[in-house]
């Protein structure tokens, strides 16, 4: 995972917009995205009660981003802001309700199960519990070749030799082909979940807080092995973390989510040092850092309340119930994700190109407002 | 040791064993510690280094059998634990010693009343009346900060976020001023914007009522911001015990090392992670000689031989290690050259996007407009 930012002056920046990046390198590119769950509510009956609307979560509301080979998008957000359902719903583990997700002309979210299960040869997920992500009652190596039968990659010998391979370059001795999971610890298993994503030779990772229920040297190790064969496989990821400090590690761009919406996508060294959104910044400034100096000079910004539920989330702007720039606007007009630097995209109504700190923006005015307005119209 | 007014718990070679079927786990082997009062100490270790049966053991909470204290002393205020009846042990415990714990979704019960539960302490520690009582768990809830407490307080607990229900338990341990407060992974299963809340208010509410807390972690980022002394374990052992700035400035076991260089810092940009290689060992079947030293980049054959000792490398600064001292050494001599030249890896890396970012500011401004 090259921790230099995608920006490099051979790679000339293309003119582009968030929504509209159709770039030529770009693997996968997810336009529009929609999960809702329905709860049921608002029939005749309820009405009648007083119970009111119909209850849909709004798991992930008009999501769009792409992912170019090769690299690492991190997406972080809180838990119940929609980011696995996210990543789910790109495999389609999860159906989108809504939405495109394009992959080599492909858009995966319209093909019929048949189809996307052949596409699911290159497009692989790596779970966060590797206690649960395992059948018990097979060996490691039946798990492994698994995928491999599935597809019909390789037979007989060729088969157990690529399963050996694959346990050497996770780092597991090959020794180990005939034991069962639960003779593992949890990072091995993780080695194994990884090495069965890797079976059928994917394009496209999704991993899901691969590293969250690691111990702390154990998570450095399966972020080394992702980092190891990402170079080796070219592989391309979409890491899915809560831990904002393996997120910044591991990835060349990162996607802030919140209930639901990308509100802030940028290089990663640009979001963490530079962050635009009062959302980033109050996360970043919670994470807390290794190192009690720094700890105590450090300004931290401690949001008020939790996450609003996402069952009929907050009007406008959805992070405006715990927002302190919050202004009238913010409630009814939803802020749409714009480039407010280049390739730096944040979703905020107080801020703009030529405004890009709300701290320093006059209180009350909302200079981005005009930029959300001509994008809607397009 | 000696038993200044000032020292609030003392635990003295602690050994906290479980028989199993593979042998005797000695899950906390001959762990010493000092307390102060007002102060807070963080705990930190990977799972199964013995962080929690310290403080299980301190509170006498160890399943019996197949666990065992096998020996070792805890003063708590000039008081040996230890030599109470459980009926005395019981009164000490929630009423002078608190503990929460990490998940609070599993440390309420579901079918109670949050009220009724915070009553309930206070009622028999305190001899409280209902009323009494009910008023008490009121303003519990408003320390703690949870908006509408009146109103909220006869909710259940499952009409409570996550980070609400660790301020309930928060607002019980609390209720009755305990003179201790131990917290085991206290914000584990929490987000990151409700961790920094609840930190906070542990912070906030120590400088309030000047509870000393016990903060066990495996997170080296919360105990640098909220202790005074850390205690490193690893498997079953302290590994490193210092004052917290002076374990950050100058660790002097290269497991604190090598644990410090596998956390990522959000605040600054490193290359590839250090990683502490293999895996911890089988507490069943420890190695002869130190415990980390199949693992450790230090090690030499001394270390797979005779176990370490526990070297006093400064004052109130102590590591169990065969190369404490040098590694010591190095730790200081190798902070001093990072003072001296700071973030190089940052200067490195800057002028990229200096160069590229003017021309491409007005670029994306042309496309805005």
């Amino acid at each position: 995972m090259n921790l230099q930012p995608q920006v490099s002056n051979a790679n000339p920046p293309l003119p582009v917009h968030a929504q509209t990046d159709t770039g030529e390198n770009a693997l996968l590119s997810v336009r529009d995205l929609k999960v809702h769950f329905d709860l049921g509510g608002g029939g005749v009956f309820d009405k009648l009660t007083g119970k009111g609307e119909r209850r849909v979560v709004k798991a992930v509301d008009g999501v769009s981003f792409e992912i170019k080979a090769g690299e690492t998008l991190g997406l972080v957000g809180e838990s119940g802001c929609g980011k696995s359902t996210l990543g789910r719903s790109i495999l389609r583990l999860t159906e989108p309700t809504g939405g495109e997700v394009i992959y080599k002309n492909k858009n995966l979210a319209r093909l019929s199960s048949r189809e996307m299960r052949l596409e699911r040869r290159h497009l692989q997920m790596i779970f966060q519990d590797p206690y649960a992500s395992l059948n018990p009652r097979m060996t490691v190596g039946q798990i492994i070749s698994e995928p491999i039968e599935t597809f019909a990659l390789a037979h007989g010998q060729e088969k157990e030799r690529s399963v050996r391979e694959l346990m050497e370059k996770v780092g597991l001795s090959a020794r180990f082909i005939k034991r069962y999971p639960h003779e593992f610890s949890g990072g091995q298993r993780q080695r194994i979940g990884i090495a069965r994503a890797l079976a059928v030779n994917p394009d496209f990772i999704v991993a899901d807080e691969p590293i969250s229920a690691l111990d702390v040297s154990i998570q450095a190790q399966i972020m080394n092995l992702m980092d190891k064969l990402q170079r080796e496989m070219n592989l391309t990821y979409l890491f899915i973390s809560h831990d904002l400090r393996a997120v910044r590690h591991v990835s060349d761009r990162v996607a802030v989510m919140y209930l639901g919406k990308i509100v802030e996508l940028g290089a990663a060294r640009e979001v963490y040092e530079e962050p635009l959104m009062p959302y980033t910044k109050a996360l970043i400034s919670a994470a807390p850092v290794p190192d009690p100096e720094k700890e105590a000079t450090r300004q931290r910004i401690v949001l008020q309340g939790d996450v609003p539920s996402p069952i009929n989330p907050p009007s406008g702007c959805r992070f405006h119930t715990r927002c302190p720039f919050m202004v009238a606007e913010c409630k009814s007009v939803e802020p749409s994700l714009v480039e407010i630097r280049p390739r730096h995209f944040a979703a905020c109504i107080r801020i703009s190109p030529s405004e890009p700190h709300i701290e320093t923006v006059a209180p009350g005015a909302t200079p981005g407002l005009n930029n959300v307005s001509s994008i809607q119209k397009q | 040791m000696n038993q200044s007014s000032q020292t609030l718990l003392s635990v003295n070679n602690l050994a906290t064993h479980f028989a199993t079927e593979e042998g005797i786990i000695r899950a906390v082997d001959g762990v010493s510690f000092e307390l102060k009062r007002g102060e807070t100490l963080g705990i930190v270790g990977e799972s199964g280094s013995g962080k929690s049966v310290t403080n299980l053991s301190i509170l006498r909470l160890i399943p019996e059998p197949p666990g065992r204290i096998a020996g070792g002393e805890v003063i708590f205020n000039g008081q040996d634990l230890y030599a109470l009846t459980n009926e005395e042990m019981r009164r000490i415990r929630g009423r002078r010693i608190a503990m929460i714990f990490q998940d609070p979704m599993t440390s309420l019960n579901p079918f109670m009343r949050i009220s009724k539960q915070l009553m309930e302490i206070t009622r028999l520690h305190l001899g409280y009346s209902k009323s009494q009582a009910y008023e008490h768990a009121v303003s519990m809830l408003e320390l703690v900060g949870i908006p509408d407490a009146r109103a909220r307080v006869d909710s259940y607990p499952h009409e409570f976020s996550g980070g609400m229900r660790q301020r309930v338990m928060i607002a019980m341990a609390l209720s009755c001023e305990p003179e201790l407060l131990i917290a085991d992974e206290p914000t584990t299963a929490l987000d990151v914007t409700i961790q920094a809340q609840i930190l906070e208010l542990i912070k906030d509410l120590k400088r309030k009522t000047g509870t000393s807390v016990i903060l066990i972690t495996h997170d080296l980022g919360v105990v640098a911001g909220m202790t005074d002394h850390i205690i490193v374990m690893y498997a079953g052992r302290i590994f490193e015990q210092a004052r917290t700035l002076d374990l950050f400035r100058a660790p002097a076991n290269p497991y604190t090392k090598g644990l410090l260089r596998s956390v990522p810092d959000p605040t600054s940009e490193q290359g590839e992670l250090y990683q502490i290689p293999g895996l911890p060992p089988d507490l069943a079947n420890l190695p002869k000689g130190c415990p980390f030293a199949a693992r450790c980049e230090r090690a030499e054959e001394i270390c797979g031989r005779e176990y370490p000792p526990f070297v006093e490398v400064a004052p109130d600064h102590h590591s169990l290690c065969h190369f404490a001292m040098e590694v010591y050494a190095t730790s200081k001599r190798e902070r001093e050259s990072r003072i001296a030249a700071p973030s190089a890896t940052g200067n490195a890396i800057l002028p990229v996007t200096n160069q590229t970012s003017p021309s491409n500011t007005s670029l994306a401004n042309e496309n805005l407009r």
